[in-house]
């Protein structure tokens, strides 16, 4: 909460987002080529996806499922009859000149995604869920690699055909971080729903934001722009941070927001208009007419829905309640498919789940982010984890020591047990051993020592803590503490 | 003997009792066209070299004594808007006058399996838009029956190719009559499918939810055995219907005792010549001396199917021929220096003028603001005349009405007069909306020395209804003329 736009400022900001999900079917959306990335250029295509005359499209039935699955998880209410449409106009890396996509009778409607903000919890409405397919994508020529000053351009219709998801918001999100906040648990649950790889890096997964102001004591929306070019989380933020800065601006001065299409810029952090509402296509839907109406029975969205892992949502919940764990640490275990796929399999071999949690939320995550790795991509195998911690809970090692052996861990897959052996980290708790250098600090330290007996008890902390410097921290410090204890009475 | 005029069935009993070789009844066919098609001009390229191997591959098997199916060895066009893998499929079109498809249409390959023989590809009025022909880029299809007037349209190629010999059976598309008007006017039998009965994959579209594949042959038998191997599921269209698919020549019974006929009167009415309607009422009589009962009926809202046809087609069409645009294959004008250029001159280039008229009245339709007006409210009315259809089918086993309002009318007397033109199909459209089946055959001709059609329209699927019509009527009828060219 720490942007002006929601606090201390006199607007208030509104904005929605629509995401475009592109579906890891094997096929394409009304076609049997298969989706690539990277591969040859044109060379997963054939007369459907190349728009030859006298093509027809045939529905993916796989894509469908998909759809249904997401739609479902974002708790929308699926249409039973649910119908294409064409959206027409004109460009080259549209084959057909016409996008098949939906329109009136979407797949699903009237859903939300909560969005966990900390100290409050963000309910997003979705409007919609609907399936289309994806454009080719066209490759200019030139040093710019820009449309404008490029003597020619190819198109690479691979991409042509794969089906694509587009969920839309209601005007339900007030600032950029609720705004990054959405796209990151809505990313969480798709990844979830194993139906993409949503990776922005290969424009998997794409969003464009809508936002406008109004001021804090008004009612009503203000004329929205569109952002598009969100290539990151990050500037889907920062867009909506300055977009929401020049529209204030603009009100300040007295002057009117238009309702346009605007570009942002990576590089300078800014947005610029692209065409505004005057210029906008009428897109001409139709129904289309090539395709039949897709009735989707009960018995398929219930079958659908039994094969849904366990969400986010429920997730938290149930760690909460079956481990004891705190709202927060609950969401970030649950919150990441991965994440909690690990947890879940060391709670296999280790049942506290506490210290579990603490062990990957504290010291693992921040190795991980340190070598800006996935934890789960570590060469950490949560058995390795588990052994760790059953040492430490033996009195083996101490926690400290732990942070040494676990660096190891990290940073060579090794087991815990030859770390130890190897490097002789385990614990001292022979008394024997203990009670020689223990005898040997107490003689060496005669000060403290008359501390402690004058009733100074904090004294003690300063002779334990030259026990462990002499033993490198090896020492058990529940054995060191008994015996100093009894031998300084 | 003049093998080109023969009947496929006959042609493959000749051929079966090595009466004729395969190659003899190609040849004949070529002669004739090499005869006379500079004056009918039916079609756009001939297939003559690959026809003779063909035929040569056929007669082999035949001395080999393997059984060929119907269609085996017999001399078949195809109009130019359906796909045949490696041979240019124009539309009649300028602007894909260079098209070679990548792939064979679904039909195409029902007919290869079949071991058809491809004589070549028909001429068309450009992209099926059109009632006479007259609006292709190689220039218009005379009428076999007198060369001063049009063929009818779309499909005046495949029509005028078998009513002149020059052809056996042809295979065309039916809009909103481009099978069965073109039919009638040159006298030979055009059948319309059931919507979905027939794949349209391959058929370069006009308008989607109204396009159908049919055949053009001389008599019923031959359509009954094209039907059985046109017809049929396809898993490339989604429109395509799954289900069992009858023998078709099993209804070639000459017997419709009991057989219910209702007569539209709206197509009996003012705008029907006086020669078209005796030569139907004439027909509608044999069939009551044969045992049916004939009775007229009203079907009000035919009224409106015009004016629905001409919204929902072009809205479709403006829609479907988007994609010739001059990025991948055809026509493009490689002068212009911006896309916006590109695209402009490409299709200003491309298509001819009543592609551009329907394009324009279809973008309009769609339009933001039009679109509740026109397309919404013409897809209701369509909806409500296929309701008032089905009242008409609760009662009646088929209706008959004429298939064109005139016979054959002479080149140029419509061009200037697009709604003249349109009101061409008046007979025929309602069945398009509506996904009927239909056939036109042979009722006559008139004082002019010209082909009257009748239509039989059947319900949805009730093929068999129109086959055992309109085989009984084409026995009772006797019409065995053949034009003077």
């Amino acid at each position: 909460m720490n942007s002006s736009t929601e606090t201390g400022s006199k607007y208030r900001s509104i904005i929605g987002i629509e995401t475009h999900l592109e579906l890891e079917t094997a096929t394409k959306m009304f076609c049997g080529c298969r989706l690539s990335f990277g591969e040859e250029k044109n060379i997963n295509t054939c007369p459907v996806c190349l728009g030859h005359p006298g093509s027809l499209p045939v529905l993916n039935r796989r894509a469908v499922e998909f759809a249904i699955k997401i739609a479902l998880a974002l708790n929308c209410r699926i249409n039973k009859r649910t119908i294409f449409h064409r959206k027409n106009y004109f460009y080259p890396d549209m084959a057909k000149n016409y996008q098949i996509s939906q329109y009136d009778l979407p797949l699903g409607v009237a859903g939300y995604l909560e969005v966990n903000m900390g100290d409050y919890v963000r309910k997003v409405g979705i409007t919609r869920v609907h399936m289309e397919e994806d454009a080719g994508k066209l490759i200019h020529s030139g040093s710019t690699g820009r449309i404008s000053g490029s003597g020619a351009s190819i198109v690479d219709f691979n991409r042509a055909g794969t089906p694509l998801i587009e969920i839309v918001t209601e005007p339900d999100i007030r600032t950029p971080e609720e705004a990054r906040e959405y796209m990151t648990s809505l990313k969480n649950l798709l990844l979830y729903l194993d139906v993409s790889n949503c990776s922005m890096e290969e424009g998997s997964l794409r969003c464009d934001a809508n936002v406008s102001i109004r001021p804090r004591d008004e009612k009503g929306l203000g004329t929205k722009t569109e952002i598009k070019n969100l290539n990151s989380f990050k500037f889907l933020q920062k867009g909506l941070q300055y977009e929401i800065k020049r529209q204030a601006k603009l009100l300040d001065s007295g002057k009117k927001v238009v309702q346009e299409t605007r570009h942002y810029d990576n590089d300078s952090g800014t947005t610029r208009a692209l065409r505004s509402k005057e210029e906008a296509h009428d897109y001409r839907y139709f129904p289309e007419p090539d395709l039949v109406p897709v009735i989707i029975d009960d018995d398929m969205v219930e079958s659908i829905r039994a094969a849904i892992v366990e969400l986010p949502e429920n997730k938290t919940r149930r760690y909460m309640e079956e481990y004891g764990l705190s709202s927060y640490d609950a969401g970030f275990l649950a919150g990441d498919r991965k994440v909690a796929q690990y947890f879940e399999s060391c709670l296999e071999c280790f049942d506290d789940a506490k210290a579990l949690a603490n062990w990957i939320m504290g010291d693992f995550s921040a190795l991980a982010n340190r070598e800006k790795i996935h934890i789960c991509d570590s060469r950490v195998a949560p058995g390795d984890l588990c052994s760790m911690l059953k040492i430490i809970d033996s009195g083996r090692i101490s926690i400290k020591i732990a942070k040494t052996v676990f660096e190891e861990m990290f940073k060579n897959g090794s087991d815990p047990e030859d770390v130890i052996r190897e490097k002789s980290l385990e614990q001292i708790s022979d008394s024997g051993e203990l009670e020689g250098i223990i005898g040997s600090v107490i003689k060496d330290n005669p000060g403290p020592v008359k501390q402690f007996r004058e009733g100074k008890e904090k004294a003690i902390g300063f002779l334990i803590g030259q026990v462990m410097a002499r033993t490198k921290g090896k020492a058990n410090p529940k054995v060191v503490n008994d015996i100093m204890s009894k031998k300084l009475r | 003997m003049d093998l080109n005029y023969l009947t496929a069935h006959e042609i493959k009993k000749k051929l079966e009792e090595r009466q004729v070789s395969c190659r003899d009844v190609v040849q004949s066919v070529f002669s004739r066209i090499d005869d006379i098609d500079s004056s009918i001009n039916a079609y756009i390229r001939l297939e003559k070299k690959s026809a003779l191997q063909s035929a040569d591959s056929i007669d082999k098997k035949i001395s080999e004594g393997q059984v060929l199916g119907d269609m085996a060895g017999i001399p078949i066009g195809i109009k130019d808007n359906i796909c045949t893998l490696g041979i240019t499929t124009t539309c009649a079109s300028k602007i894909l006058d260079d098209y070679v498809p990548i792939y064979d249409a679904g039909v195409i390959g029902r007919l290869k399996k079949q071991e058809y023989i491809l004589t070549g590809k028909l001429n068309m009025d450009e992209f099926a838009m059109g009632s006479s022909n007259e609006n292709s880029f190689y220039g218009p299809v005379s009428n076999p029956w007198d060369t001063e007037r049009v063929p009818g349209g779309s499909s005046g190629g495949p029509a005028a190719s078998v009513a002149a010999g020059e052809a056996i059976c042809s295979l065309g598309s039916d809009t909103g009559g481009s099978i069965r008007q073109p039919a009638s006017l040159c006298g030979v039998v055009g059948f319309k499918p059931t919507y979905g009965l027939v794949s349209r994959y391959g058929l370069v579209a006009f308008a989607s939810s109204l396009d159908q594949i049919g055949p053009f042959t001389r008599d019923m038998e031959d359509c009954a055995a094209m039907l059985n191997v046109i017809c049929g599921h396809d898993r490339h269209d989604s429109t395509s219907l799954d289900r069992e698919i009858p023998d078709y020549k099993s209804f070639l019974k000459d017997d419709i005792k009991g057989l219910r006929i209702g007569v539209p009167s709206e197509l009996m009415a003012e705008g029907i010549d006086a020669e078209v309607k005796a030569a139907v009422t004439s027909a509608l009589r044999k069939a009551e001396d044969m045992g049916a009962e004939v009775e007229e009926v009203s079907i009000p809202d035919l009224e409106y199917a015009l004016n629905v046809y001409y919204i929902i087609a072009p809205s479709e069409a403006s829609s479907n021929l988007s994609r010739f645009d001059g990025v991948r294959y055809g026509f493009r004008d490689s002068d212009a220096d911006t896309l916006r250029k590109m695209y402009k001159n490409t299709r200003a280039g491309g298509f001819g003028d009543e592609v551009k008229r329907r394009i324009m009245i279809g973008t309009y339709c769609l339009s933001a603001g039009y679109y509740d007006a026109y397309y919404e409210k013409a897809l209701k009315v369509r909806t409500l005349i296929k309701n008032d259809f089905d009242k008409a089918f609760s009662t009646y086993d088929v209706l008959i009405s004429p298939a064109s309002p005139t016979t054959a009318f002479r080149k140029g007397e419509k061009t200037g007069d697009p709604l003249a033109m349109y009101m061409s199909d008046i007979c025929t459209i309602p069945v398009n909306l509506a996904g009927l089946p239909a056939v036109s055959i042979p009722a006559g001709l008139s004082d002019g020395g010209l082909p009257i059609g009748l239509q039989v329209m059947g319900d949805v699927l009730r093929e068999d209804n129109v086959i055992r019509t309109a085989y009984a009527l084409e026995k009772a009828i006797a019409f065995k003329e053949k034009p003077g060219i």
